[in-house]
């Protein structure tokens, strides 16, 4: 049996799902239910100046059949007072002593608002805390959240009063809403941050009703933009992780967080360099039950491979992400159609003839066939994409006989060109 | 084209048409060696586990007599957690690889789903079941572990799924256990009752040796309670009995004829079919007559029809909502061919010289919520009746020279909450006694009254 526990920065937790901080996270309540469902951890909701709440708060992006394929939110942080929040936490932490209970915090960018605050949070027993540089709706018009997230000098400054005006743990929350994560990064690592999460919320408005031409979700007739999150944001999560743990190394460890609802995601994160990973909209959606399989999901598929700790295989992944320059340019693939298992609806053929490479055929001997024409074939993978059987193209390797050589070395590059002239 | 192969009949001579062989080689092997439900390949249980809502406290779960975490196990294939979902099925219910082919689930768990209510399409609960149980077998894996012994030894007597659910669960528990069957082969009435085309190929047997394989659990087949043992040596010699013989008897049909050649009971019917080598040397009736409204009538019946006999009735005394089949069933027996007659009953068996000729029935009606004949006759031609009008509970071996008489009411041994019976020490499970008669409640009864028994002999 794989071992799941993890120790992220001095914060030990049975395993490595944390409930990201968010409505899962907002009360005693909710909190010892997901510890009851086998949570390893959580950050509590953000806490910090007190703030009213609109109705409606969500929106969601149901996309073909499925309901949740992405999530947004105008929600601000916690609207309970601090001290509520901090007589539960300390409650919470006392009755579960095994679980991680990290406080998400978000005050006012001042050196006396961090400095009330901070013993106080630290007198609770929690395990370290998190600072919301993320939110991109609400807070940040008032100088917080992301506003605090995309000016490096300022991520530094209050990390460093984080680490001044308290002994715990600092977990600096890092924002999408950048145009490159590092430079956030590099400055939570100045401000002598001990870990980083991410992402928040992506800035985003989830459509527009037709009818009454409001943005959505909508609040009387208006609507605001709003921080996406769900299944859709794992990609820009992997991505900006990947950076992060391709820079620092296992120097700095990272709470992945971005559209994680199964063990196959979490380990996604891990595999990037993730020491632990953070759930909000999944639970959202389904409860906190998917913990199980997540657990379980994971343990078995570690035992599969052979790897006995989360470190065993934690960014595993990151020696294969290379910048686009050192890919293999004498790398070749074409298509494969498998013919038994094609239904011939056609699509392949489609996407290759309208908008790719006219490699595919679409009739043979007046029957419905497809079939790739190997040299038009430039392995994209869009034919094996968009076919709606599973197995049904392949990508097949062409033995070319040629070594490898990136874009650097390679003689097409005109920059070598002129090197040669 | 399946070709029919009909004796030489002397039109002379109105004779008794019971041969072997009628049809095809490949007519044998789809009839019933192919699965009546197709099972799911990869690509299609994972669109149809996308069809799951992952239900709170799920109305399925609350239908399965057993209480698998449907939704739990669903997820894990959509996860690719085979080892994980097979393992929410195994652990509440060691038969979860039969019952996935043997549940009734459109009276069960799919019945019961939400997706059902919303567009008359149940999630494929019984098939997800099926593909999660199967890759995971492929695998070879154990995945079971028994506690610490105990020092006690149970006696169990049957090894259908009531008493092998009890065994393997006593073994868990770290108790050493012997099951006893009057049969040669364990596995009751999985192995020698239900339809070949729920469980094709030699399943019943790989899940009795998956059971087995944990360890701890003795089985002696061929060693009947009553002949070969006694209740009060089993009492004796063991620390707790559990029962779970099952029904062994057939009720007679109580009509004129029943001992003409030709006659028979379904459920002796189908065992020799379930346990014939070659299905083609297996003699069958050119036309044939059911007698019953049970799964037992639908399962002989369907049987009958797909070795080759031309036609086959199935007479019930009442209509068709009072039958024990499903609609499912009623309406896969007619899409095989199966003639269904509703309201007569059996007054004689019809025979020359010995041998059955036909069946006369009565027609019935409702008088005042009675049934009661209506004084019309008809004959069905025959050249085999098959009688499915219920099991019953043989209670001599439990009750011969017995110092203390188990208590029995109605044909089934009498037990309390946790399978308890009046004598201290025995329990009992499964169709023995009132219940449902259906594989998942006797592998339900079995856990249950396992766990009963751990508790009573741990104090
Ligand atoms: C024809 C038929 C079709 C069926 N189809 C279905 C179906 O599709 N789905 C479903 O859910 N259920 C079905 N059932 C019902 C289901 O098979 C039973 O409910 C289930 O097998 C009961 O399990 P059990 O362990 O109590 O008894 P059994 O399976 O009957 O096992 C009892 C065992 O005890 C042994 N035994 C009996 N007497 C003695 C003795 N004196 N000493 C030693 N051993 C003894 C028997 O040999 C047998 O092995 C069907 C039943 C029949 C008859
Ligand atoms: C309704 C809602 C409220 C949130 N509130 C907070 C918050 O108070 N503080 C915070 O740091 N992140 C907050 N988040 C962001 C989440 O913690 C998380 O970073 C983000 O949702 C991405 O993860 P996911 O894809 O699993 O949802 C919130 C997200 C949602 C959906
Ligand atoms: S989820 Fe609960 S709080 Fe939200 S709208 Fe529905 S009932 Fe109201
Ligand atoms: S998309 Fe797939 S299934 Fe459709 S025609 Fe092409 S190969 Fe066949
Ligand atoms: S009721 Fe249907 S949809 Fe709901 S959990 Fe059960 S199988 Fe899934």
């Amino acid at each position: 049996m794989a071992d799941l526990r993890t120790n992220f920065a001095g914060i030990k937790s049975p395993n490595p799902f944390w409930l990201a901080s968010g409505p899962p996270t907002d009360k005693a309540y909710n909190v010892e239910r997901a510890f009851e469902a086998g949570w390893g951890g959580v950050v509590w909701k953000t806490v910090g100046e007190q703030v009213v709440n609109v109705s409606s708060r969500y929106g969601a992006n149901a996309y073909n059949g499925t309901r949740v394929a992405g999530f947004t939110n105008i929600e601000l942080i916690s609207d309970r007072p601090v001290e509520v929040n901090l007589e539960e936490i300390r409650a919470v932490k006392k009755r579960w002593p095994d679980r991680a209970v990290v406080v998400s915090l978000m005050v006012p960018c001042e050196e006396t608002a961090w400095k009330n605050i901070l013993p106080a949070v630290e007198d609770t027993g929690c395990d370290g805390i998190e600072l919301n540089f993320g939110c991109p709706h609400g807070m940040s018009e008032r100088g917080m959240g992301a506003a605090v997230g995309q000016v490096p000098e300022y991520v530094t400054m209050v990390t460093e009063w984080a680490k001044a005006y308290s002994d715990m743990p600092v977990i600096v929350k890092l924002t999408p809403n950048v145009n490159d994560v590092l430079y956030p990064a590099r400055a939570a690592v100045d401000g002598k941050t001990d870990a980083v999460s991410l992402i928040n919320t992506v800035a985003s408005v989830i459509g527009v009703d037709l009818d009454t031409m409001s943005p959505l979700p909508e609040v009387n007739g208006k609507g605001s933009h709003g921080g996406y999150c769900g299944p859709a944001v794992k990609p820009i999560a992997l991505r900006m992780i990947g950076d992060i743990a391709r820079e620092f190394g296992s120097g700095l460890p990272i709470s992945g967080i971005g559209g994680i609802a199964t063990w196959r995601d979490a380990a996604e994160h891990i595999a990037m360099g993730s020491g632990t990973v953070q759930v909000c909209t999944a639970a959202m959606h389904q409860g906190f039950k998917i913990v199980e399989d997540m657990a379980d999901g994971l343990s078995n598929w570690m035992d599969s491979k052979g790897y006995r700790t989360i470190d065993d295989f934690r960014g595993q992944a990151i020696e294969n992400y290379v910048r686009w320059e050192n890919l293999d340019m004498n790398y070749e693939i074409v298509a494969r159609i498998d013919q038994d298992a094609c239904i011939k609806c056609g699509l392949c053929h489609i996407a290759c003839e309208d908008t790719a490479h006219q490699a595919i055929t679409a009739r043979s001997n007046g029957e419905r066939r497809y079939e790739v024409v190997d040299k038009e074939c430039v392995g994209c993978n869009l034919c094996m994409l968009v076919c709606p059987v599973e197995n049904c193209i392949t990508m097949e390797r062409v033995d070319n006989g040629k070594p490898y050589v990136s874009w650097i070395d390679d003689p097409r590059n005109p920059a070598n060109q002129q090197a040669a002239e | 084209m399946v070709k029919l192969r009909f004796a030489q009949r002397d039109p002379m001579a109105e004779q008794s048409d019971i041969a072997a062989g009628r049809l095809d080689k490949a007519a044998y092997e789809q009839g019933f060696s192919s699965d009546a439900k197709v099972p799911l390949d990869q690509r299609r249980a994972l669109i149809e586990a996308s069809r799951c809502y992952f239900c709170y406290d799920a109305p399925c779960v609350e239908a399965c007599p057993t209480s698998i975490d449907i939704p739990s196990f669903i997820r894990k294939i959509s996860t690719h957690n085979i080892r994980g979902a097979a393992l929410d099925i195994l652990e509440p219910n060691i038969f979860g690889g039969a019952c996935a082919r043997v549940c009734p689930v459109e009276e069960l768990c799919e019945e019961a789903c939400v997706r059902d209510a919303q567009e008359t399409k149940p999630v494929a609960i019984g098939l997800l079941q099926r593909f999660a149980t199967d890759r995971f077998f492929e695998t070879g894996e154990q995945p079971f572990t028994r506690a610490a012994p105990s020092g006690k030894r149970i006696a169990v007597v049957g090894a259908g799924p009531a008493g092998l659910s009890c065994a393997h669960r006593l073994a868990r528990l770290g108790h050493e256990v012997v099951v006893y069957d009057a049969r040669d082969k364990a596995g009751g009435l999985n192995e020698y009752g239900i339809a070949a085309y729920k469980v094709v190929g030699d399943f019943a047997q790989k899940e009795v040796d998956f059971i087995l394989a944990i360890g701890g659990i003795t089985l002696e087949t061929g060693k009947a309670l009553g002949k070969d043992l006694s209740l009060d040596d089993l009492r004796r010699d063991f620390d707790a009995v559990f029962l779970a013989m099952g029904q062994a008897g057939v009720r007679a049909v109580g009509a004129g004829g029943e001992d003409l050649t030709g006659v028979e009971p379904a459920v002796d019917f189908i065992a020799r079919l379930r346990q014939a080598p070659d299905l083609a040397a297996l003699p069958v009736g050119r036309r044939i007559v059911v007698i019953g409204g049970g799964n037992t009538a639908i399962d002989a019946a369907i049987q009958s029809k797909r070795l080759g006999a031309e036609d086959v009735t199935l007479v019930y005394r009442r209509g068709p909502d009072e039958m024990g089949a499903t609609d499912h069933e009623q309406e896969f027996a007619q899409t095989e061919g199966v003639k269904i007659k509703h309201w007569a009953k059996p007054v004689r068996f019809v025979g020359d010289n010995g041998v059955l000729s036909g069946v006369e029935f009565e027609y019935t009606q409702l008088a005042g919520g009675k049934l009661e004949g209506t004084g019309d006759t008809f004959v069905v031609p025959a050249d085999m009746a098959l009688t499915a009008v219920g099991q019953v509970l043989v209670e001599d071996p439990v009750k011969d020279g017995a110092k203390e008489t188990l208590n029995i009411s109605g044909g089934r041994i009498v037990i309390g909450e946790q399978g308890h019976t009046s004598l201290k020490g025995v329990y009992a499970g499964g169709d023995c006694v009132e219940g449902n008669d259906l594989t998942v409640q006797a592998v339900e009864d079995g856990k249950v009254t396992a766990r009963a028994i751990d508790d009573d002999l741990r104090g």
